[in-house]
């Protein structure tokens, strides 16, 4: 019982560290890989007592964002603006952390392994009502930005966060169409159980992948996930050419550092979901439970090393599609307003209907009826 | 459900419940009643309703929550201040509700409550379960309703929407 009660609260402590450094990891990827595309050199001046530049290293900029940036954000002002409801105004970046955070506990990073006579299931919180869990907590992440905004009395921040209440709910429900696509192509709500159905292969060389059944909700996922981030070309909400900074005009320090993570949770939450409904979560192509299976190859492993490959493979996707996430972001530009909304409900939500149809239609073609 | 779980999450919904009728500000009733809600939510969900709890949080919280903030932003509502009091109006509310409070204790110190641990069949609460009451046993209700949900949106919609104003065209700009 002990053992148990440990195990579980060192997956927990373990999944958020990974989430936050990250989030943190992907700032400095952000700043460097828009430099890259932008042609600039980037973050590259701070510096310990110029360490690395007397051992002729590089200055990558690791000391600016992992190190600088965040103390300096801690060490600031907590400015509260006259006039603000200051409850609302300190809940509001935590309101929004939370939900994005919360999240992960029902994310399978792993697949079951044994300890002695304890199984441990690679996931925080093994709930089988999974989809539903993120889709609930998903809608409470809303509150922060909007009660942020309110809180702030200021009205480019009450607009930024009336924009960004619109543009989430409105995003939710493609959101919602494309995880109910999946929902009904798995039979289940269970994350674990959709990443197990995903493994083994197609046609002998095809992994049993999700993108192959729901490219549509794929797509749907993808861009609908990038609106809840907030983040360009979605990032009306913050539109600095409008609205200053949006919904944390009025942040300073700590608190706006928490709305800056939650940002990056929410990006690598879209990852983590983009990869556990579409691209088989921790399963490894052609790698079963016993080791490499391709054709009439066989290649045996032992179990914990099956095990440990698919976290790494897991962390591996979820990376990628962080990284595809920053390459939109610095490709694109801002919707305009009328754009967004009409790709969210004359664009998404049409489309998501009609493919919970069709994939409703040919469930049942498939497997009969009368299950 | 462990008792102390209830009884930590009972306080929960009754405390924040109070905070909606008790607080001015109308933004902090919305967060009181959404706390209220998440928490019945999560008393659903303990009760092993896991669908019909996480329902709850995802409507009410996640959606119809959000209608009552952008209701409450765009009448631009502010905190009301107390009114003026009136001895009599006071004296006379304080004794109507005494006597509702009386009745409902009169009430419910009669009924027999049967207090204690049910055993539900395995896989109670579940989508399935849920999904074979709602489309086998009560299919003509459910459809029923959500036929008049449809017509509901569709008459709000007519009502609401105005005829397409006419196109402004931007002035073209004259090239010196």
């Amino acid at each position: 019982m002990a053992i148990d009660l440990l195990i579980g609260a060192i997956k927990a402590i373990v999944i958020l560290l990974v989430v936050l450094n990250l989030s943190a990891i992907l700032l400095w990827f952000e700043r460097k890989g828009s430099a890259l595309i932008q042609d600039r050199v980037g973050a590259n001046r701070a510096a310990i007592f110029g360490v690395g530049k007397r051992l002729g290293l590089p200055n990558l900029g690791l000391q600016n964002t992992l190190m600088a940036d965040p103390l300096k954000l801690f060490t600031k002002e907590d400015f509260v603006p006259d006039g603000a409801d200051k409850f609302l105004h300190a809940l509001g970046p935590f309101l929004a952390l939370f939900p994005v955070l919360v999240t992960f506990a029902v994310v399978p990073f792993g697949d079951v392994f044994y300890i002695g006579n304890h199984t441990v299931e690679l996931q925080a919180a093994p709930i089988n009502a999974g989809a539903l869990y993120i889709l609930a907590t998903i809608g409470i992440g809303v509150y922060g930005v909007a009660l942020g905004g309110w809180a702030s009395n200021n009205r480019w921040a009450l607009l930024g966060g009336v924009r960004a209440t619109a543009q989430m709910i409105s995003y939710e429900i493609a959101m919602g169409l494309a995880i109910i696509a999946i929902v009904i192509t798995y039979g289940t709500l269970d994350l674990q159980d959709i990443v197990r159905q995903q493994g083994g292969v197609w046609f002998g060389f095809l992994p049993r992948w999700g993108i192959f059944l729901q490219p549509v909700a794929f797509v749907m996922l993808l861009t609908a996930g990038m609106a809840e981030s907030k983040r360009v070309p979605f990032d009306l909400p913050e539109g600095e050419s409008e609205l200053i900074a949006g919904y944390f005009t009025e942040y300073s320090g700590g608190k706006q550092a928490a709305f800056m993570l939650t940002d990056f949770a929410e990006v690598v939450l879209v990852a983590v979901l983009l990869t556990l409904f579409f691209f088989g979560g921790w399963q490894v192509p052609w790698l079963y439970s016993d080791g490499f299976h391709f054709g009439s190859h066989a290649l045996q492993l032992p179990r914990a090393l099956v095990v440990i490959m698919g976290v790494i493979a897991f962390w591996i996707k979820v990376v990628l599609f962080c990284w595809l996430q920053i390459l939109i972001r610095w490709t694109l530009p801002r919707f305009r307003y009328d754009q967004l909304m009409a790709l969210g409900w004359k664009g998404l939500v049409p489309l998501g209907l009609l493919n919970v149809l069709v994939t409703a239609f040919v469930v049942v073609l498939a497997t009969g009826a009368a299950r | 459900m462990p008792v102390a779980l209830f009884i930590f999450l009972a306080l929960v919904s009754i405390i924040s419940a109070l905070g909606v009728v008790v607080q001015k500000s109308p933004i902090h009733c919305l967060l009181a009643l959404i706390m209220t809600l998440v928490s019945i939510g999560a008393l659903f969900i303990a009760l092993d309703a896991v669908t019909v709890g996480f329902l709850q949080i995802i409507v009410y919280v996640g959606a119809i929550m959000v209608l009552f903030l952008f209701v409450i932003w765009l009448l631009n509502l502010q905190a009301e201040p107390v009114p003026a009091a009136h001895l009599g109006l006071k004296f006379f509310a304080t004794i109507a509700v005494a006597g509702v409070a009386a009745e409902l204790f009169a009430f419910m110190a009669r009924t027999k409550v049967a207090l204690g641990a049910v055993t539900v069949a395995a896989g109670y609460g579940s989508i399935d379960s849920l999904a074979q009451t709602l489309f086998g046993q009560y299919l003509m209700a459910f459809e029923t309703t959500s036929i008049l949900l449809l017509v509901a949106v569709i008459g709000a919609v007519a009502v609401a929407r105005r005829a397409a104003p006419e196109r402004i065209v931007a002035p073209k700009q004259e090239t010196p």
